[in-house]
């Protein structure tokens, strides 16, 4: 259960972002600010492999003391950032990469409007409404 | 709400105060669990003009002080208490199971009024509409309150016609009826209407709504058999009230014809589909905000492909007017939006349209649990394959439905089963959506994995380049031997050196050349020790490298350095020779001396025998070659130990 999710864009602006504890969101915007970073490294780190080569999952970006960053960057380079409570140890790994699979299908769901323009905002209720099962529930 | 709470008056509930009861239970904004609000119910009652006394009276009676709140029941109970207290009548349960004209409300009628009118005017897209005008004189005359509303909705309905004619909003006029419905038109005597205001608030709401209306439905029913193309007002408001208060999503056959007409405009092949951008463009014209056209896609592509087949242009369109409209774009798609409802509706006529319609209200209310059970059996049987087969279904009913308006008795059982295909592919669609999607990102990164894993077995170290002629030598060996730290253009630590090949080259030249196969010979071993003796301090392993008596070697980090030795070697070479051949040159000149002496008698004999003795003599060659290697061996040793010493000695100061 996530505790924050967002989408990035290319460009590394947010397309979308949503936490449960909605008192605390800057702190993780901040947090999903800085793993991009990371994501960057990860993603450049592939040299003279193509793009399909590359895995989409790029697995813990780097973990904390409160809770752990998970990302996953598309082919057309938007990422997504999950970060999960720590203390949510039983997550495994094949849960994480489902997760993300669901937000992609959503994701190409709302790509395939063709009232969206990709670059604006989500406001899909449809891509809400996966957000939200992802999420914890909020206390 | 049973009606034993009402002591069973709802039975005998008459047409027209059914619908003006259902119209004044709409009028009081019922809640999502069917709960008229008190307010409203209030300023009903008082419009009713009746001395508080009575009403406290009939609320009382009618169960709702008992219950806390107006129910259904309650409600119509209230209103036929005031009926009969307007008619004079005690405020009693048995004055109102007779018949009663209807209660009198007054201020709250004219808004019924004007509702009224708006809900007629949606009986303009039905062909029977103009039956309504003459039809109203039949009308009882005790039904005033009902009789007025037809002379103004039909003044109203030419009114209204003229602005409806724009051609993106003609159709939906049901829509717009519909929203008057919403607000009580007091037409809607049928409960479906009712059952269709439980709807709107949201599904789960339903069976609550249909479970206290659900006995007008069936009143209703054997009257709906009666009803033709004709001519009462009556049966031809109920029969609109039918098509349309059964659900405002539903498509009209006038409004698929609508519907069927523009797709082709985009794309003639009604089996084809519009493409997103197209669509896009279409439906921006509807002047709909953009983010509620994106809503109205989401509900709409139901497969998710970008672009529309003609279910879901129709429900797109359908929502699109809807919302144009006044109604509110609901959350998920209604159930007779989705694709595999919308062909049963179109397919009966007119005159079969309430039968089926009403098939359809028993099947779903009281029939809910068949819809699910045999939605259920759908699923089991029509899992595999489903969205694709439930397309071609309905892209195959569609050329039946355009030329089909004679309805056909056989249509039922198949309109009851695409009833409860509907259940069927909403639940499917979901379940298939996440199976069946080609998603090429999670075949990629599946892929990826896989070439992942594949990837971190390296390859094999490829072997380090190696000597082409130098295999008898086993550089290869020598380099792989070499020390760690080694670098590659170090030279590998003093081979076991094997003399075969100088004493190869001894036993080739022998037979042939003597004296200079001799020095040729004995050179390289000359050389070897030269290069030894002199070369100890600088590179003694370089020496021993490149003492190698074949030819050049491929290796050219040896070659570098094997050249700078070998060229002082060779220098040293001659004077060592010079001086080494004369020692060595005497016993192989006192051999061959031997030899012409022997040649006559034996030549065999001498010819072993000098065989022999040149064996010895290179094995003591080759002994001697041994011996000073092993000297070699040890002062090379004493270096490197000395070397090490110094290493560490140093590596303190280093790591500081």
């Amino acid at each position: 259960m996530a505790v924050c999710i967002a989408v990035i864009a290319k460009e590394n602006y947010p397309l979308y972002i949503r936490s449960v504890p909605t008192q605390g969101e800057l702190k993780f915007h901040y947090t999903v600010h800085t793993s991009l970073d990371v994501v960057e490294e990860k993603i450049s780190g592939v040299g003279k492999a193509l793009a399909d080569q590359r895995e989409l999952y790029l697995g813990l970006l780097y973990p904390t003391e409160d809770y752990k960053v998970y990302g996953y960057v598309t082919n057309s380079k938007v990422k997504f950032v999950i970060v999960v409570d720590s203390s949510n140890t039983s997550l495994r790994d094949n849960e994480i990469r489902s997760m993300f699979r669901k937000l992609h299908n959503s994701f190409t769901d709302v790509m395939c409007n063709p009232f969206y323009n990709p670059g604006d905002p989500i406001q899909s209720k449809a891509f809400d409404g996966i957000v939200s099962a992802m999420m914890v529930q909020a206390s | 709400m049973d009606p034993g709470s009402a002591g069973g008056t709802f039975m005998s509930l008459s047409d027209t105060e059914q619908r003006c009861y259902s119209g004044l239970y709409a009028l009081c904004q019922p809640d999502s669990s069917g709960i008229p609000a008190a307010g409203k119910v209030a300023e009903l009652f008082r419009a009713s003009q009746l001395p508080a006394e009575t009403l406290h009276q009939v609320m009382e009676v009618c169960g709702a002080k008992r219950l806390g709140f107006f129910g259904c029941g309650q409600f119509y109970a209230a209103l036929k208490l005031l009926a009969a207290a307007q008619a004079g009548l005690p405020v009693r349960l048995e004055s109102i199971a007779g018949e009663l004209p209807l209660p009198v409300f007054v201020g709250i009628t004219n808004e019924l009024d004007t509702r009224y009118a708006n809900h007629l005017s949606t009986s303009e897209s039905q062909p029977h509409t103009l039956g309504s005008v003459p039809a109203s004189a039949p009308r009882p005359p005790t039904d005033r309150a009902v009789l007025r509303h037809p002379d103004t909705s039909m003044d109203k309905q030419e009114a209204w016609s003229p602005p409806r004619s724009p051609p993106s909003i003609s159709p939906p006029r049901s829509p717009s009826a519909y929203r008057s419905l919403t607000y009580s038109a007091q037409r809607n005597g049928t409960d479906t209407l009712l059952a269709y205001d439980g709807k709107m608030p949201g599904r789960p709401s339903v069976p609550q709504e249909n479970a206290s209306p659900g006995h007008y439905s069936f009143k209703l029913q054997p009257e709906q058999p009666s009803i033709t193309r004709v001519a009462s007002v009556e049966r031809l408001v109920e029969r609109v009230e039918v098509d349309y208060s059964d659900d405002p999503w539903r498509i009209t056959e006038e409004q698929r014809e609508y519907y069927t007409n523009q797709f082709r405009s985009l794309q003639p092949d009604l089996n084809a589909l519009i493409m997103g951008a197209v669509a896009k463009n279409f439906f921006t014209k509807s002047k709909l905000p953009i983010p509620e056209l994106s809503h109205i896609w989401e509900l709409s592509d139901v497969d998710k492909d970008g672009a529309l087949t003609f279910p879901e242009f129709c429900t797109a369109f359908h929502l699109i007017v809807a919302r144009k409209n006044g109604y509110l774009l609901p959350e998920t798609l209604p159930a007779s939006l989705r694709p595999g409802f919308q062909e049963p509706v179109v397919t009966a006529a007119p005159s079969e349209a309430t039968q089926p319609l009403i098939v359809f209200d028993d099947n779903m209310m009281p029939g809910a649990n068949q819809l699910e059970i045999g939605s259920v059996d759908l699923q089991v049987t029509s899992r595999p394959g489903v969205t694709t087969k439930q397309d071609t279904r309905d892209e195959s009913r569609k050329p039946e439905i355009s030329p089909k308006r004679v309805p056909e008795p056989h249509e039922k059982p198949m309109q009851r089963v695409s009833a409860l295909k509907p259940d069927s592919p909403q639940e499917l669609d979901a379940n298939m959506k996440s199976r069946t999607r080609p998603r090429s990102y999670s075949s990629t990164s599946i892929d990826d994995a896989m070439k992942k894993v594949e990837e971190p077995p390296t390859p094999p170290p490829r072997p380090q380049k190696s000597h082409s002629r130098a295999s008898s030598l086993d550089l290869n060996k020598l380099l792989q031997q070499g020390t760690p730290g080694a670098k590659s253009g170090w030279l590998p630590p003093p081979p076991a050196l094997p003399p075969r090949p100088p004493a190869t080259q001894i036993f080739s030249f022998l037979p042939g050349l003597e004296k200079s196969s001799q020095k040729a010979v004995q050179q390289p071993n000359f050389a070897d020790f030269s290069r030894f003796r002199e070369e100890q301090e600088s590179g003694v392993r370089a020496g021993l490298s490149t003492e190698d008596l074949l030819p050049p070697k491929s290796d050219c980090s040896l070659v570098h350095q094997g050249h700078a030795p070998q060229k002082p070697m060779r220098r040293k070479l001659h004077p060592e020779s010079q001086s080494a051949t004369p020692p060595l040159t005497t016993p192989y000149s006192a051999a061959t001396l031997t030899k012409p002496t022997q040649r006559p008698p034996p030549k065999q004999k001498r010819e072993i025998q000098m065989a022999i003795r040149k064996n010895r003599e290179t094995n003591a060659v080759l002994t001697r070659l041994n011996s000073e290697l092993q000297q070699q061996l040890k002062v090379v040793h004493g270096e490197r130990l000395t070397l090490e010493t110094q290493l560490e000695s140093m590596r303190p100061v280093a790591s500081t």
